[in-house]
């Protein structure tokens, strides 16, 4: 009983943590936009299926997941420039629609250049599963988590230390400000969606030795990340992971204790009665409103 | 010169006509010479040589097509261009009204038009007990409610499979039919299709007009504002939102007796963002945006077909191209010639 309840604790915070990553790709293109990025799920695929690719012309996995989130990087950064920056009069609503375009000629280059079919490799550990104290975990799966807490530390610490980071939180509080005191707000938005790209690409590069990767998963990886900074509250770092691992543990507990033909909409359901009881989401603060 | 601009609570200038038109030149005149009411007859009357003039019956059933994407995207325009509520779930009501009606048909034997009010009547209901509490919601957080409420509706289409079908789909809907006489082909299909549409786009256009419209423009402008002049905008919105529902219901019943058969993903939550990205290419919160939108909605991906692989990148470029170069919409042009031109005479 306690080894069932605890594997999927470990399964339900492994989802978890992917969820949180790609929540965290959108909550920063909230802050420096106001808008949602729909294009966001598409770099998670991105990121699997060109570590795939440069596995098998390397067979050493780190580099080629390294090199994969950095050819992803560069997308987002080639995305926002391309598609974002020719807008003339930018408004949260244009910006997520354009985001909707950019989503879609993602995945079909993607599906073009990358192929239909789906694509993984083996796990970062050579031993699979690892037996601790009677429950059966997955080596990728602890890797997953280790990552994903080395990755939102280093977030932390970007946003909370350096001048960059802080430049771009100085952006997204008031950009007339920020432009005053010598922030170059044009680029922080760019720079945002290189961020993005980074989390979606690390997420899809350690996700896909557990679930494989192809080009049509983009839109469910984005769906479940938007819900997953909305539960948090959206814009917020500790939301989308308090979000993300939230969705993470009700799938997991939802598909094994109710029905796994359900799952998404017991965790849907679940995730809107939130809502409806937080409407700014479980760690989001209620907007203030002027007239 | 200045080009005469639309009347100020006019709804939109009829297109292209607006420019053409030597009446409209002279300066500071404020009358549109077409009303939003005769511009609409006159379309809908033109429209009705289509099952005449087509060239085959696959272009029929395009326009068949067409018109049901038109009462989908019209109705989706009411609540998000004129409401300002972007709902992700548009497609999840389409395919709830689909499947009312549908199933009704195939597992309790009532006809075709009991499905019809029953589809418009469950759809609307469905979105006042989701709106209640959804609509309280703002900005992307009623979308992120929207959205799920149709992966919802989704995962139950796919897995009611005694109900729906399952992801193999509702087979064997019936479709229309007085007594004996079958609504079965394109041609005859038309005009049912034809009259359903005019009489959504009339309502549209009525409410527009109305209080109602009125006020719900206000509140989609500023909230707030609207509440210290005394309209309540929950209402507002949550009779918007039922109403818009309950259309969508009427585009899912017509086209599943149309194409006598409903899958799931015709209702994916994918496919309710394409909604709102066709409410935008059209022109959102412009009555005669809904039909370009529909147009290019229906007519596009057949076209893009034969590039096979290809097709999808076409049709994202396109989308990005024409929001990047015309963010109010391809009904949003007229104005923007307008302007150019002014501005170029002065």
């Amino acid at each position: 009983m306690t080894t069932t309840i605890l594997q999927l604790l470990v399964a339900g915070v492994g989802t978890g943590s992917i969820y949180a990553l790609i929540a965290l790709g959108f909550n920063v293109v909230f802050k420096s936009t106001g808008a949602m990025n729909f294009a966001q799920g598409e770099w998670v695929v991105m990121g699997g299926m060109i570590s795939a690719l440069l596995f098998a012309a390397t067979s050493n996995i780190g580099l080629a997941c390294a090199l994969a989130v950095v050819i992803v990087i560069m997308a987002g950064i080639a995305s926002e420039r391309l598609v974002i920056w020719p807008l003339r009069r930018p408004n949260t609503l244009l910006i997520t629609l354009v985001s909707i375009g950019l989503a879609i000629c993602t995945r079909s280059l993607v599906m073009l250049v990358l192929g239909k079919k789906p694509v993984g490799y083996p796990g970062f550990s050579q031993v699979s599963t690892l037996v601790l104290g009677g429950v059966a975990v997955q080596t990728q799966t602890l890797w997953i988590i280790g990552l994903t807490l080395a990755f939102l530390l280093a977030m932390h610490l970007f946003f909370e230390r350096s001048m960059l980071g802080k430049a771009l939180r100085a952006a997204a509080a008031d950009r007339d400000a920020a432009a005053i005191v010598g922030v170059r707000v044009e680029t922080t938005v760019m720079l945002s969606f290189a961020i993005a790209a980074f989390a979606g690409a690390l997420a899809g590069a350690i996700i896909t030795p557990l679930t494989l990767s192809s080009y049509d998963q983009g839109a469910m990886f984005g769906f479940k990340g938007f819900s997953a900074a909305m539960l948090g509250g959206v814009g917020s770092l500790p939301g989308a992971v308090v979000g993300g691992l939230a969705l993470g543990l009700l799938e997991a507990f939802g598909s094994f204790y109710i029905s796994s033909d359900f799952k998404d909409a017991i965790a849907f359901t679940v995730l809107l009665l939130i809502l409806f009881a937080r409407p700014s989401g479980l760690l989001g603060r209620a907007d203030v409103i002027k007239v | 010169m200045v080009l005469a601009r639309a009347k100020s609570d006019s709804l939109s200038s009829p297109p292209v006509e607006a420019v053409s038109r030597p009446q409209l030149r002279s300066p500071g005149r404020t009358a549109a010479i077409l009303s939003d009411h005769r511009l609409l007859l006159i379309v809908w009357l033109t429209m009705l040589v289509v099952p005449f003039a087509a060239p085959n019956a696959y272009f029929v059933s395009l326009a068949n097509m067409m018109l049901i994407n038109l009462i989908l995207i019209a109705s989706l325009n009411l609540l998000m261009g004129y409401g300002g509520q972007i709902s992700l779930g548009h497609a999840g009501f389409y395919g709830l009204g689909a499947y009312v009606s549908g199933v009704l048909g195939v597992k309790f034997g009532l006809g075709a038009w009991i499905g019809l009010p029953a589809a418009a009547l469950l759809t609307g209901l469905a979105a006042l007990l989701i709106g209640i509490p959804a609509l309280r919601l703002r900005g992307l957080y009623l979308s992120m409610a929207t959205l799920g409420w149709n992966a919802i509706l989704v995962v139950m289409f796919n897995r009611l499979i005694d109900l729906t079908g399952g992801p193999n789909g509702l087979l064997g809907v019936r479709p229309f039919a007085f007594g004996r006489f079958a609504l079965d082909t394109d041609a005859r299909q038309f005009p049912l299709l034809w009259l359903v549409s005019l009489l959504v786009m009339l309502a549209i256009l009525n409410l527009l007009r109305s209080g109602t419209g009125r006020a719900l423009r206000a509140v989609a402008t500023n909230e707030l504002g609207a509440d210290a002049v005394g309209i309540d905008s929950f209402r507002t919105k949550l009779l918007v939102f039922v109403l818009s529902a309950g259309m969508a219901g009427i585009a899912g019943s017509l086209y599943v007796h149309v194409n006598q058969f409903a899958s799931p993903e015709t209702f994916s939550v994918s496919n309710s963002i394409l909604l709102v990205v066709m409410v935008a290419i059209g022109g959102s919160g412009l009555y005669w945006g809904p039909l370009f939108g529909a147009l290019i909605f229906t007519a596009v991906p057949p076209l893009l077909l034969e590039y096979e692989d290809a097709e999808l990148m076409l049709f994202g470029f396109a989308m990005l191209v024409v929001l990047i170069a015309s963010p109010t919409g391809i009904a949003g042009l007229p104005a923007i010639l307008r302007r150019w031109l002014a501005s170029r005479r002065s």
